[in-house]
């Protein structure tokens, strides 16, 4: 494995509410190398947003880290001041959110956003700013960028729109990029497209990418490791091609029997039964215990931190003694 | 026995909500509705708990006209906030003035908004020509300030009224054009949300199984979109007790007979300059009590009904 | 955005062409003018004689017809009260309260759209607990009371600024101005703030509750996580997108100062169209009513006009059609 650019260090974080305090991602700990793709999966309220929001530093107040570290290059920067961590986003760590349709400012031009973001970050020129933002715009295969860059955000489709929300996200050359649901707000057949971009431009400029998402499929095709999150904390991490074929943990195991393959010629999908508990009421031991089907009883009483299983790492008791 | 458990389980339920809670949370709030339960409680009791009649013309005696406070050398201590241009006791003009000054505005309240919600829930469910007919009159009134709406309507009861009637129905004049000039906002958010409502699963439902739409409307939409509507009563109450003191302190509204607070601070508007500041001064403030406290009333049940905001 | 604006423009027509009509049938309807007019003792030829002057006795449509003949031409008929012309009435009074008008729509755009601003910025800061406080009491202060206590701390006791009227004023053709002389500039303080404080703490509430929800949107949540500073964040995307709704509300409330303007040029004593009106209603005095409801209402529509005109300046979904998008 290459040096780590991101280090994520026993993260917590909380919600303090008035009927006490809720803990919404608890001891999550991983590392993303230098123009590594590392996918995030966990179903709704699992923690994956929450923890790419903490690092790039915009937690939505009150939530907030009460334990960890996290690192960038070695540096430590979840306890850095505003305007610091203002430097660093979009500069280091790049971001794109979920829908294109509300994440560009309706009444700027799709170019004055660029322009503005570049010259934030970069002593260039308005013209250069400008020359830059156009280019771009033509690398993330936006047709006719020379006259789309004067266009507002309503004149571009939702799969051209996820376009150009990753050209802000990659104008100056960030090492990493979080994508927090890249492609979930966008029509199946513009998803591969975008996933595609987004594997393109990570390698054409060495950047590591942080991939949130619940599609296993985007997953498979896009990441070099994946972790599987549940109820806050990281249930198995590894290598993906391990975790989608032999995964340890009982939850990713379930996880990874939902996706359809067409090789099978099953009638029915497995599932998990039940559900995710809410974060009130997570119950002692491990977080999965009332779902597993291998539970037994020290999953009730105790609960698993990360271990090694084989080629991946997961959070189980079954794998304790080796 | 089971009526007194669920009574008892709604206590429960109430007092562990969220809105419980945040109203014990804020001192500001429950002084506001300390002070509107005691105004209006005062004002319902007013004829029998004022320490003196003002309408009985008779026990009226010029020779104590113009009193100060009591406190204020030449006051008398029968008369607290002291008297009036013809001898009225200021605080028992000001008690049976919130009086009127409330019914006023509980009326025209209760009038916009039976009015807006019904025309906002059948535009909002029906559709069509109705909501376009039923929007276009509320855009146009819109544009106006209810202000001027007010005094239009009260101009034309001055005219189609003769005189003596017009004092009589002067009241019912004012409800009447308060109401009508303010129920636009209850329509235009009970339209609102009964068109997101209308879409939704239970409605479909009830309307599968072939429930009348006047019934689906009052029965099932309408509990779901009451909560906005309770929020602008509340502040609505107040734009109406203000608008009713308004047009009183114009002389367009209640007459002097019975005096609404407004009318008061017109009257004692006139001698303000000579001296008697009491008269005015002592109304405005119970004026603006009353309307900041249902304000903050208001206020805060708006915020704690929507959890985005707070 | 051609058409667009001539339909805006038509509808304003239909607006005009409608208030027109209910400022007609109203009063069409409403008590016997003459009965205001003439002596106790007239005798019935006389009041026949004076209600055909009046042209009261023709049929209602050809009373409507003339009456929008007179209104497009400037002529609003004579005043019942006082005889004169009201259009020479209106044109003596409009000036007091335009400039009124103008100078409260000043303050309340100039203190209420920053102090929004900065108590929507700084949601928890103990100065913007105290604005919120502050407003709530100005929502709860009637107009009227606003301006008695003015007169009572500035005039009645420390006599720094007059009570009533105008002060001085330099006449301008046929404009009456107070801007040019001290004692008009100083009589317009205390009316003109009675006049905007509702509004100014309305816009506040306004633009703060926009400003909160515009903060919490998507994009800014971007242009943050793109490294914008706090400044291009907040003054430039939110502040930006929190104008659209603001214009809007903003326009009405300023047009709503024209009908405020009766409360506080009552308690002022100003010489303004207001202060007549009032005076016109006690006196069912029918061609003033009428002719200061057709002047409102064209005030409206002149003030939502350059609304719209605004909302193109601003918002580009108005200006330029979505249609050139490609997948």
């Amino acid at each position: 494995m290459a040096a780590a650019l991101l280090e994520v260090e026993h993260l917590r974080i909380e919600f303090p509410t008035r009927r006490g305090t809720l803990v919404a991602v608890d001891d999550v700990s991983f590392q993303i190398a230098e123009g590594e793709v590392l996918g995030v999966v966990g179903e709704s309220g699992a923690g994956k947003s929450l923890t790419g929001n903490a690092i790039i530093g915009l937690l939505e107040p009150p939530g907030r880290i009460a334990a960890g570290a996290i690192r960038l290059s070695g540096r430590r920067i979840d306890d850095l001041p505003y305007e610091e961590m203002r430097k660093i986003r979009g500069k280091q760590i790049g971001a794109v959110f979920q829908d294109p349709l509300t994440s560009l400012n309706p009444l700027y031009s799709v170019g004055g956003q660029l322009v503005e973001t570049i010259q934030t970050h970069t002593d260039m020129s308005p013209t250069q700013a400008r020359t830059r933002a156009v280019e771009l715009l033509a690398e993330v295969g936006i047709p006719g960028a020379e006259r789309r860059i004067d266009h507002y955000p309503h004149q571009f489709s939702g799969g051209m729109r996820q376009r150009v929300v990753i050209a802000l996200a990659i104008c100056v050359n960030p090492r990493l990029i979080i994508a927090d649901e890249p492609t979930t707000a966008l029509d199946v057949s513009i998803q591969a497209q975008i996933i595609a971009l987004l594997k393109r431009l990570c390698r054409d400029h060495g950047t590591a990418i942080m991939l949130i998402t619940h599609d296993m499929g985007v997953i498979a095709e896009t990441a070099d490791r994946v972790a599987v999150m549940y109820a806050g904390r990281i249930a198995e991490i590894g290598p993906v091609r391990s975790v989608i074929k032999q995964a340890k943990h009982p939850y990713s195991h379930g996880l990874m029997g939902s996706i359809p393959k067409i090789s099978d010629s099953k009638d029915r999908l497995e599932q998990i039964e039940g559900s995710m508990p809410r974060l009130t009421e997570i119950p002692p031991g491990c977080a999965f215990n009332p779902r597993c089907p291998q539970v037994f009883a020290r999953c009730r009483v105790e609960r698993p931190d990360l271990m090694d299983a084989g080629v991946t790492r997961a959070a189980c008791w079954l794998y304790a003694h080796g | 026995m089971s009526v007194w458990r669920s009574l008892q389980d709604l206590v429960r339920r109430f007092l562990g909500s969220d809105v419980f809670y945040s109203f014990r949370r804020s001192p500001t709030v429950v002084i506001a509705f300390a002070l509107t339960l005691l105004f209006m409680v005062a004002a319902a009791l007013a004829p029998w708990i004022v320490p003196h009649n003002t309408y009985e013309v008779a026990s009226l005696s010029l020779n104590d006209a113009f009193l100060p406070p009591a406190w204020v050398s030449g006051g008398k201590l029968t008369y607290l906030l002291g008297t009036d241009d013809q001898g009225r006791d200021v605080f028992s003009t000001i008690v049976l003035g919130a009086r009127v000054s409330l019914i006023v505005g509980f009326a025209s309240v209760f009038l916009a908004l039976t009015l807006g919600v019904a025309l906002g829930l059948v535009a909002g469910y029906v559709g069509g020509i109705t909501d376009s007919i039923i929007m276009r009159v509320a855009d146009v009134k819109l544009s106006f300030p209810a202000i001027l709406i007010v005094l239009l309507i009260d101009g034309v009861a001055r005219g189609l009224l003769p005189r003596d009637l017009h004092d009589k129905a002067a009241v019912y004049v004012i409800v009447l054009a308060i109401g009508l000039s303010t129920w636009i906002q209850y329509a235009r958010t009970v339209r609102g949300l009964t068109l997101v409502e209308k879409n939704k699963e239970y409605v479909q439902a009830a309307r599968v199984i072939g429930l009348h739409p006047i019934l689906i409307m009052f029965r099932h939409v309408l509990p779901n979109v009451m909560g906005p509507v309770l929020v602008i009563g509340t502040l609505g109450l107040g734009v109406a007790v203000l608008t009713e003191s308004t047009l009183s302190f114009l002389g367009v509204g209640v007459p002097p007979t019975e005096p609404s607070l407004g009318t008061l601070i017109r009257i004692g508007n006139n001698f303000l300059f000579s001296g008697e500041w009491w008269m005015a001064i002592f109304p405005g403030i119970f004026l603006v009590i009353l309307i900041l406290s249902v304000n903050l009333l208001g206020d805060w049940l708006r915020d704690a009904l929507n959890p985005k905001l707070r | 955005m051609f058409a667009y604006i001539v339909r805006r423009a038509l509808q304003s027509v239909l607006v005009m062409a409608s208030v027109a009509f209910v400022a007609f049938t109203l009063f069409q309807y409403m008590g016997d003018p003459i009965n205001q007019m003439v002596a106790q003792d007239a005798t019935l030829a006389e009041r026949e004689n004076l209600r055909r002057v009046l042209g009261l006795d023709r049929p209602f449509y050809v009373q409507f017809l003339v009456f929008l003949k007179n209104l497009v031409t400037g002529n609003f008929g004579f005043s019942f009260r006082v005889g004169t012309p009201v259009a020479q009435i209106i044109a003596e009074r409009l000036p007091a309260t335009l400039e009124l008008v103008l100078v409260a729509a000043m303050f309340a755009l100039f203190v209420g759209v920053p102090a929004g601003v900065y108590t929507g910025l700084h949601r928890h800061g103990a100065l913007s607990r105290f604005m919120l406080t502050i407003s709530l009491i100005g929502v709860s202060l009637p107009t009227f009371l606003i301006g008695i206590l003015l007169i009572l701390i500035f005039a009645v006791v420390l006599g720094w600024l007059p009570s009533f009227g105008r002060g001085q004023v330099v006449q301008l053709g046929f404009w009456s101005t107070g801007f040019l002389t001290t004692s008009g500039l100083k009589a317009l303080i205390l009316p003109s703030i009675t006049l905007g404080l509702f509004q100014t703490t309305l816009i506040m509430r306004l633009v703060r509750s926009e400003m909160l929800e515009v903060l919490r949107a998507d994009y800014i949540k971007f242009a943050r996580a793109r490294g914008l500073t706090n400044r291009a964040v907040n003054f430039g995307h939110a502040l930006k997108n929190t104008l659209v709704p603001v214009i809007t509300i903003a326009g009405l409330q300023i047009g709503g100062l024209i009908a405020f303007a009766i409360i506080t040029e009552t308690v002022f004593q100003w010489p303004g169209m207001g202060f007549l009106f009032i005076t016109a209603i006690q006196f069912v005095d029918i061609p003033v009513m009428s002719s200061y409801l057709v002047l409102v209402a064209l005030f409206f529509v002149i003030i939502n006009l350059i609304v719209d005109l605004l909302y193109f300046a601003v918002d580009p979904r108005l200006r330029i059609d979505r249609s050139v998008s490609t997948h």
